[in-house]
This record gives C-alpha cells, sequence and structure tokens, in this order.
C-alpha cells in the first residue's frame, strides 16, 4: 500500500478559477479543486448544476464553451457515458479497442472484457446486448486504455435498479484492482456514499459540500454513519428528508 | 372524493371478472413483425403474373397482335439470339449502362466525400449537384449530343449523371448526419482525424449509401432505355424501336422481357451485398 499512499500526494486533477458560461448563464462559477491521485470522488447535484460541464471540462470535451481558469488533467483519461456508445457497425471486441494500437492490443482487449465479465462475448454485435452488458463493454473500452483518471458521467443511469447495484460492484473492483482518479457524476446520494470516499455537491456553479466518506467497503445502505453521510448530502441539495 | 370513489367502485367491479379469466390459458400476443419469409418471395408475385398472360393466351382472350402468347416472345427471342442481333444488341445496352453506372457510383461517391468531410468541399460542391438535380437529366440529351456527338460518349454521360445523384444525396445526408455523440466519442478514444473517418464516419454512412446506391442502378435503366429508343442506332432500344415501325410486338416484349431482368438481377445483386455489408443491422427484414 506505499506506493498508492506515496500517490495521493500528487493531484491527478487540478482546478484553479474554472468558469464556464452557456450564453450568458454563468454554469461554473470560479470552482478550486484537487483530485489526489487515484481517489474515487462522487459529484452530486440536480439536473442542471453543471456536473456534467464540469466533467465535460476535465474530459476536454468543451470546444465551444466560453470561459475561463486553470485545469491540468493526466494525459490518459478515459470517459464512460451514461449510454454505452458502441458502435452498432463494430463488434464487441473492436469497440472496446476502439482508438487503441499496437500488437497486443486484441489480447489486452479480451483481458479486459474478461475482467467485466463479458469473455465469451468478443464476436457479439452490440445489438445483442443488453443494456447492462453494453455498460461493461463501455467500462472495458475504458480500461483497455489504463487510464490514469476515469470520468463517468451517469453510467449506471439508464440501468434497472438491480443491474445497477452488480455494476457498483464492479465499478469498485476495476478501481481497487487500477486504482485510477475517478470522478463519478450522479444525481443518486445512495449510489455516492455506497461507491465514493469523498463527495462532492455543485451548487450554484460552486462546490457546495466536500465531504469525506470515512468508511470501510463495500458498504451497505444499513450503515447508520452512511444514514447521517446522506442526510448532510441531502441537507446540501435542498431535499429535507421530512417531505418523503 | 368522487374520483377515489369511483376508483374503487371499478377495481372492485373488476376483480371478480380478472378472477375468472385468471385460469383460462393466456393467448399469445399479436406479433407485429410481418412474420417469416416465404420462400423465393420475390418471385411469387412476376411468377403469378407470368401463369396469368399463358393462360389468357391459350384461351385466346388477347389479340396476339397487341400481347402475343409467352411461348410466342420466348421463341422469337430464340431466334433473335442464334442470327446473332440480339447477344449484339444485349452487349452493347449492358456496356452502356455498366460505363455509366460505373462513372456515376465513382463520381456520386468521391463527390459526397469531399463535401461530406471538408466545409470548403460543400460550400463548392453541396450547391452545385442541388443545381444540377434540379434540371431534368434527360433534358441535358440536346445539349449533350451538340457537344459530345451522338456516339456513345453521351450516352454514357447522361447515363452517369442519372446515377450519380442519388448516390451523391443519400451519402452526402448520411456522411453529414454522422451521430455527434459518435464524435464525441471519438475525441475521447484520442482517434486521429483519419482513423474517425474510417471507423466512424464512412461505415456509419454506408447504410445511406445502399440507399443511393440502389436508386442509381435503377437510374441507369431508366437512363439506358429513354436514351436508346430515342437516339441510337444499335443495342436493345434501338432493337425495340425498329420492331414498333413494323409491329413486332413480339420483339418488343422480348425487349422489355431483358429490361426487366436486367433490373431484377441488378438490384438483387446490390440487396445481397447490402445484406452482407450491414450484417450488424437487424430490423424487420432479417
Amino acid at each position: 500500500m506505499a506506493p498508492h499512499t506515496e500517490q495521493l500526494t500528487r493531484p491527478a486533477v487540478s482546478l484553479r478559477g474554472l468558469t464556464r458560461s452557456f450564453e450568458g448563464r454563468t454554469v461554473l462559477d470560479g470552482i478550486d479543486l484537487d483530485l489526489p491521485a487515484g481517489q474515487f470522488t462522487a459529484l452530486l447535484g440536480h439536473s442542471g448544476s453543471g456536473k456534467s460541464t464540469l466533467l465535460r471540462a476535465i474530459a476536454g470535451l468543451d470546444h465551444k464553451v466560453a470561459g475561463s481558469g486553470e485545469l491540468s488533467a493526466p494525459q490518459r483519461v478515459s470517459v464512460v457515458f451514461q449510454d454505452s456508445r458502441l458502435l452498432p457497425w463494430r463488434r464487441v471486441l473492436d469497440n472496446v479497442l476502439l482508438g487503441t494500437n499496437g500488437k497486443d492490443a486484441a489480447d489486452r482487449g479480451r483481458a479486459a472484457l474478461a475482467e467485466v465479465g463479458l469473455k465469451g462475448r468478443e464476436r457479439a454485435w452490440p445489438s445483442e446486448l443488453s443494456g447492462g452488458e453494453a455498460q461493461r463493454a463501455a467500462l472495458a473500452r475504458s480500461l483497455v486504455r489504463e487510464p490514469e483518471l476515469l470520468l463517468a458521467d451517469e453510467p449506471f443511469g439508464a440501468l434497472d435498479a438491480l443491474t445497477r447495484i452488480r455494476m457498483h460492484g464492479l465499478l469498485r473492483r476495476l478501481w481497487q484492482h487500477h486504482r485510477p482518479s475517478v470522478l463519478l457524476v450522479t444525481h443518486d446520494v445512495d449510489e455516492a456514499i455506497v461507491l465514493a470516499d469523498r463527495v462532492l455537491v455543485l451548487d450554484n456553479g460552486r462546490i457546495g459540500l466536500d465531504l469525506t466518506i470515512d468508511r470501510p467497503h463495500p458498504r451497505s445502505h444499513r450503515d447508520p454513519l452512511l444514514g447521517e453521510y446522506r442526510e448532510r448530502l441531502l441537507a446540501a441539495l435542498g431535499v429535507t428528508e421530512d417531505l418523503a | 372524493m368522487t374520483t377515489t370513489t369511483t376508483t374503487t367502485t371499478s377495481t372492485a367491479g373488476a376483480a371478480p371478472a380478472a378472477a375468472q379469466d385468471a385460469p383460462r390459458a393466456r393467448r399469445a400476443r399479436r406479433a407485429l413483425t410481418p412474420g417469416r419469409r416465404l420462400p423465393a418471395a420475390r418471385l411469387t408475385g412476376p411468377v403469378l403474373l407470368l401463369a396469368l398472360w399463358a393462360a389468357a393466351s391459350a384461351a385466346g382472350q388477347l389479340d396476339p397482335g397487341a400481347i402475343p402468347a409467352p411461348w410466342t416472345v420466348l421463341r422469337t427471342a430464340g431466334h433473335l439470339w442464334t442470327d446473332g442481333t440480339l447477344p449484339t444488341d444485349v452487349a452493347t445496352s449492358l456496356r452502356r449502362a455498366a460505363y455509366g453506372f460505373s462513372l456515376g457510383l465513382v463520381g456520386g461517391v468521391l463527390l459526397a466525400l469531399a463535401s461530406g468531410l471538408s466545409r470548403t468541399g460543400e460550400a463548392l460542391i453541396d450547391g452545385t449537384v442541388n443545381l444540377n438535380r434540379a434540371i431534368p437529366t434527360l433534358g441535358l440529351i440536346p445539349l449533350f449530343i451538340l457537344w459530345l456527338g451522338i456516339g456513345e460518349t453521351f450516352k454514357i454521360a447522361i447515363i452517369a449523371i442519372v446515377v450519380y445523384i442519388p448516390i451523391y444525396l443519400n451519402t452526402h445526408a448520411a456522411l453529414s448526419g454522422i451521430d455527434s455523440r459518435f464524435v464525441e466519442l471519438a475525441e475521447v478514444q484520442g482517434l486521429s482525424r483519419w482513423a474517425f473517418i474510417r471507423q466512424i464516419v464512412v461505415p456509419g454512412a454506408l447504410p445511406g449509401f445502399f440507399v443511393g446506391l440502389r436508386l442509381g442502378v435503377t437510374g441507369s435503366w431508366l437512363g439506358l432505355v429513354v436514351l436508346e429508343q430515342i437516339n441510337a442506332t444499335s443495342g436493345l432500344g434501338y432493337m425495340m424501336f425498329q420492331a414498333q415501325n413494323y409491329g413486332q410486338t413480339d420483339v418488343i416484349l422480348v425487349g422489355l422481357l431483358i429490361y426487366g431482368v436486367f433490373g431484377l438481377i441488378s438490384d438483387s445483386v446490390v440487396r445481397l451485398v447490402e445484406r452482407r455489408v450491414l450484417s450488424w443491422r437487424r430490423t424487420l427484414s432479417s
């Protein structure tokens, strides 16, 4: 575990005064944020709070967006989207290998597919996969590049509840094995609490709450301490329990 | 409150009915797909038509001068084939269609790529092609005869124009309509521009290209028929034009039959290639 601790000292992502606006409406309002290397962070916020804008800024996908501020991110960044975004005309393995070159690429692709539990489906077409399987393939595609930073934009949002629970376990295992920095954008408070070691709440274009969740994994929803975190996060999101 | 009461009543009323239904075997839902393909489905219609024609001829219901019997047409085809005129005419027509089609195909695809993949190309090409499309191509015949003479060149040029337009339009629309989510994916995966075109843009545009291709194939035969019937000294259309002068209905039918067979075969070939290339698509037709 020693090298891991040493890694934590150097931030993987560093934002200083990051501002982004769409048509005069400020979405991100001077965000300062460091994400230590190897940390699993979740980013919470209402829909329209700018979670995706922040993720896309870090991913370098916001070419046409007005903004300012400093941003440093690692070389190898992978993104998992809400939809699996598999190319329908490529078989699963070829989808995983999109943008990956080298002699051993195919072997690494097969290994990544095996890791997400899709061994034997290499030759399948994306249309033959279930929603959960497609998202597993998308995870394999992001892993095969051995990213230093994994950005996930509500990756489980379109999945059913049971599949989502299984995917939570998978994502956590993959993180433990590969140790990239993870920024998981979600609107699901429970998902953030179960998975992340640090939860950020985005509110009015700023980080409204920065909460470290110091509980062992795997976590259970029944853990009373997690309930306290949950209440604090919901309060930061402006939701009070007695309404429910 | 009224609503609540109504709901309760209707539920209560429905419950016994549901209980009665429960033990009954549930009937399968009506499938909305067309169902299994009939064997040789595409030939069923034509064969039926042929049978009707033969039956009507045998019963003497058709005027042999207007519509000769199928066997008369076949016999005429045999005569024309053995005396050597039909093979020459068929070869001439096929050559024209093949040349014109190939030129139109290459031209349409190249123009679509140039216009779909670069803004400069689009500015130069797209408006021009749409202008060309607005002019009925067969209306260009007199001009092309003056420019290129009445020989083979002008015929091939006209067919090429008829073919390239649908291929260009459909391929260009498919190229420029590429899903922006896939563009984003390509950026995330660090694809080079060339890899992006080769692995995402072109495969994504193939379905549109095949729509254009099928229209182009049909167009090539259409152009051929018109050109050969009014401006030719050889070929199937010329043969039919001569037959019209001598009142040989059977020869005209031979020509039409051959055109029809060519059209059917070429369309089937394109469909076959399409099904092979786009095997990843699972649609109603599979």
